[in-house]
């Protein structure tokens, strides 16, 4: 069969059917239930725009930079829970694309990366255009491939999806030669595609959860930390998560990348854990008797200083992920499996126990007297508006809808988890593994891509967004209303806080110089720009952000010089949280050299 | 830096004072392009180290390779390797040789000794001692091929170091487990 239309063909009909590379690309695409992708086309991916320009069911988001195209398609995985897919040219294509590869693999994302290459008979020959893709991808991706055999395109096509979206999910890129997309082949079907090397375990093994179980029935001060890996799990674990907290009363918190796997407004919500995280998460983390890490890997932002760690705690450490396990912190029980497969054998071992709820009150009385701390407290609006209360009215003005957070990196961020509370998983789009400033914008365009009817809101700083400002443009052209809400403080306000807190408040470069007017900006675009600077004026023009029928750059003025608080200092214990003021020297010598 | 002995961490912890221990770890991979990269780029990209690496192709039907790794490291950091190879999508196993009672390791060395008179005649009667056979030889030169132990070529280099030692090739280690199983 040499000429058909791809979408008259059922796909089990197609396989074994001969078509082009680049046709094989937008079947295995459409085998794997792909109805969106962003990209940007070159030279050596025209045959696939070619084959793209003919296909009704993929919806294609032409970006302004491969960057975008990436974190639009996290943002897409992350707020579907289904696999990304970004497309990009060879060369500058796949080079800009690398920050949210290694992205997507920090914060565990599953996303399919498709470059175009050079023909194979001039790789290696520094042709224009050229890059050793693969090469530089190697360890800032799950897997990565280079197809030099048009019959074994559909394969790689399909064992991509099947290594991004299984075991810890990851970026994966296919790097695919054009000669390879013009040349003609065999399409095989997904069904027989399996990579015998790679089989992760995700069923718990019975004497882990016995032990663990074990734990938790005679644990005092037992704590939940959950991470994101109970949302890549699927909602399906956030709702047995809820299950086991209901039969078990034990409180929970949560890593930035966890957040909404558990409902903010439960009485037995702790609030974030970590260097900005809750007084009461911290603590509670500190002086647990037994810390139950549901899907989270005690990252540095997490731990604080290591050796004073959670002391007295004995640990049970669920991951998917068997080199999680003991990687920073010793675990008393390991449990290697899918959160939601641990989750449920937890939960049906503990019902199946016939366990009482535990008297937890000495501990939950302990926990309300931190809680009593109010750590996020914030000082009155006097004339500027503070960014804590704009994400709070934010939040107030917005919760009732339905709403999804992307951020970029900054204080911002660190207020957005602070002020913004989530009730569901898959909620909270941030970059957390690697701090990428400039993630939120393209996030928000993904994640509208999917939810065309939601209110998507990127919380970001001025500093932030300019990085990839001209996303806006592809929001303009596809419809996608999104809403950057810039807590515009003029400074690199994460920056200017270290600065003051280890450097003597010697502020190196790190002001916003020449901003541009954002309403403007906005308005060259084609969206729609709106400022605020007083407190009395921020609801009606938040409402005002909500009500526009497109996107909108919302520019937020705030007090400058506020500090994101409270704060682990680097090389601290969880207990020793700066909660109200920086003196300066908080951070002894040792933290200093610490990240 | 405080010097609290557990728990122990990647970060914040005193390595100098953990012993550090050889191991010889087998890695059996799919002969995939880029394979090899990869396994070594996990090394260097961690902070592990490689004294030694083979790998050449061991079943041409199944597309396996095998990799020999002689690596050092605290046990905190071997665990971590192990798992961290087991974590590449074109990774079997990994078989950890100098734990298993069975292990074997064999190095093959081409070593060059060049001289005359009385010198030559000492090589050829260490070579022999060694079991080395002599692969060329002229007038004033030996080729020796020689294998064993790691130890046990090492202790014949030194003996021909004096006696003109030129050059020496090895292959690295290479590994397998004894008894009828395979693994
Ligand atoms: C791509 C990238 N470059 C540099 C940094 C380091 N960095 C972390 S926060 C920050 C400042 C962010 O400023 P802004 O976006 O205005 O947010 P604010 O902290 O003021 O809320 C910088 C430069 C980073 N995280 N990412
Ligand atoms: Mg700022």
């Amino acid at each position: 069969m040499d000429t058909h239309t791809l979408s008259d063909q059922t796909q089990s009909s197609l396989d074994g059917a001969r078509m082009t590379g680049a046709e094989m690309v937008i079947t295995a695409l459409r085998e794997q239930g792909v109805d969106t992708m962003f990209g940007y086309p070159g030279g050596a991916v025209l045959p696939i725009y070619d084959a793209l320009y003919s296909e009704p069911s993929i919806q294609h988001i032409l970006v302004r930079h491969e960057q975008g195209a990436g974190h639009a398609a996290e943002g897409y995985a992350r707020s579907t829970g289904k696999c990304g897919v970004a497309l990009a040219t060879s060369g500058p294509g796949a080079t800009n694309m690398v920050t949210p590869i290694t992205d997507a693999m920090m914060d565990s994302i599953p996303m399919v990366v498709i470059t175009g290459q050079v023909p194979t008979h001039l790789i290696g020959t520094d042709a224009f255009q050229e890059c050793d893709t693969v090469g530089i991808t190697r360890c800032c991706a799950k897997h990565n491939y280079l197809v030099t055999d048009v019959d074994d395109l559909a394969r790689t096509l399909h064992e991509a999806f099947l290594i991004a979206t299984s075991g810890r999910p990851g970026p994966v890129v296919i790097d695919i030669p054009k000669d390879v997309q013009f040349a003609t082949g065999t399409y095989v079907g997904k069904a027989g595609v399996h990579k015998p090397t790679y089989q992760p375990k995700t069923e718990p093994s019975d004497h882990a959860i016995r032990d663990a179980l074990d734990m938790m029935a005679t644990a005092r001060r037992p704590v939940f930390y959950t991470g994101g890996g109970v949302i890549n799990s699927g909602t399906e674990a956030s709702k047995l998560l809820r299950e086991l907290q209901e039969a078990t009363g034990f409180p929970v918190t949560s890593t930035l990348m966890g957040l909404g796997a558990f409902p903010a407004s439960h009485e037995d919500w702790l609030g974030m854990v970590g260097m900005h995280g809750a007084y009461e998460a911290n603590n509670a983390m500190h002086d647990c008797d037994l810390m139950i890490c549901v899907g989270a890997r005690f990252d540095d932002r997490v731990t604080g200083k290591i050796s004073a760690f959670s002391p007295g705690s004995r640990k049970i450490h669920i991951d998917i992920d068997p080199s999680s396990i003991n990687k920073i912190i010793r675990v008393d029980v390991p449990v290697i499996a899918d959160c939601k497969a641990a989750l449920r054998a937890l939960l049906e071992g503990w019902k199946a126990r016939r366990l009482p709820k535990p008297d937890l009150s000495d501990w939950k009385e302990q926990i309300d007297k931190w809680r009593a701390v109010d750590c996020f407290a914030y000082p009155e609006n006097d004339g500027a508006i503070r960014p804590q209360y704009a994400v709070e009215r934010l939040y107030e003005l917005t919760k009732g809808r339905d709403t999804y957070i992307s951020t970029e990196v900054g204080q911002h961020q660190m207020w957005a988890a602070q002020h913004y509370h989530f009730e569901e998983p898959n909620r909270w789009m941030t970059s957390g593994g690697l701090g990428t400033m400039g993630y939120g914008l393209p996030a928000a365009v993904g994640i509208q891509a999917a939810h065309r009817d939601s209110l998507v809101i990127d919380i970001a700083g001025e500093a932030s967004v300019q990085m990839v400002m001209q996303e806006v443009s592809t929001a303009v052209q596809h419809k996608l209303p999104i809403k950057v809400f810039i807590l515009n403080n003029e400074w690199m306000g994460m920056v200017r806080q270290w600065q003051e807190l280890l450097h003597g408040e010697r502020y190196s470069h790190s002001y916003s110089e020449s901003l541009p007017d954002f309403v403007k900006l906005a308005e060259a675009y084609g969206a729609h720009g709106i400022r605020c600077d007083d407190p009395a004026e921020l609801d009606a023009k938040i409402m005002e952000m909500i009500d526009h029928d497109g996107p909108v750059i919302f520019d937020c003025m705030v007090e400058k010089a506020e500090n994101c608080l409270p704060m682990i200092p680097s090389g601290a214990p969880h207990n020793e949280m700066i909660l109200g003021k920086i003196s300066g020297d908080e951070i002894d010598e040792a933290g200093r050299k610490m990240v | 830096m405080s010097k609290e002995p557990i728990p122990a961490s990647a970060y914040d912890m005193d390595h100098a004072e953990e012993v550090e221990e050889r191991r010889t770890l087998a890695v059996l991979v799919d002969n995939e392009p880029g394979v090899l990269g990869r396994v070594v780029g996990l090394f260097s990209a961690r902070g592990y180290n490689i004294e030694s690496l083979t790998v050449a192709e061991v079943d041409r039907g199944k597309h396996r390779s095998r990799i020999t790794i002689v690596t050092t490291g605290t046990a905190h950091m071997l665990e971590q390797i192990e798992a961290q190879l087991l974590r590449l999508v074109p990774v079997a196993a990994v078989i950890d040789i100098t734990k298993s009672k069975r292990g074997i390791e064999r190095e093959l060395a081409l070593v060059k000794v060049a001289g005359k008179g009385d010198p030559r005649v000492e090589a050829l009667r260490i070579a022999e001692i060694f079991r080395a056979h002599v692969i060329d030889t002229t007038n004033e030169s030996f080729i020796f091929e020689l294998t064993g132990a790691s130890e046990k070529i090492d202790q014949f280099c030194e003996l021909m170091e004096p006696l003109g030692l030129v050059e020496v090739s090895r292959t690295g280690v290479l590994s397998i487990r004894r008894g009828k199983d395979a693994g």
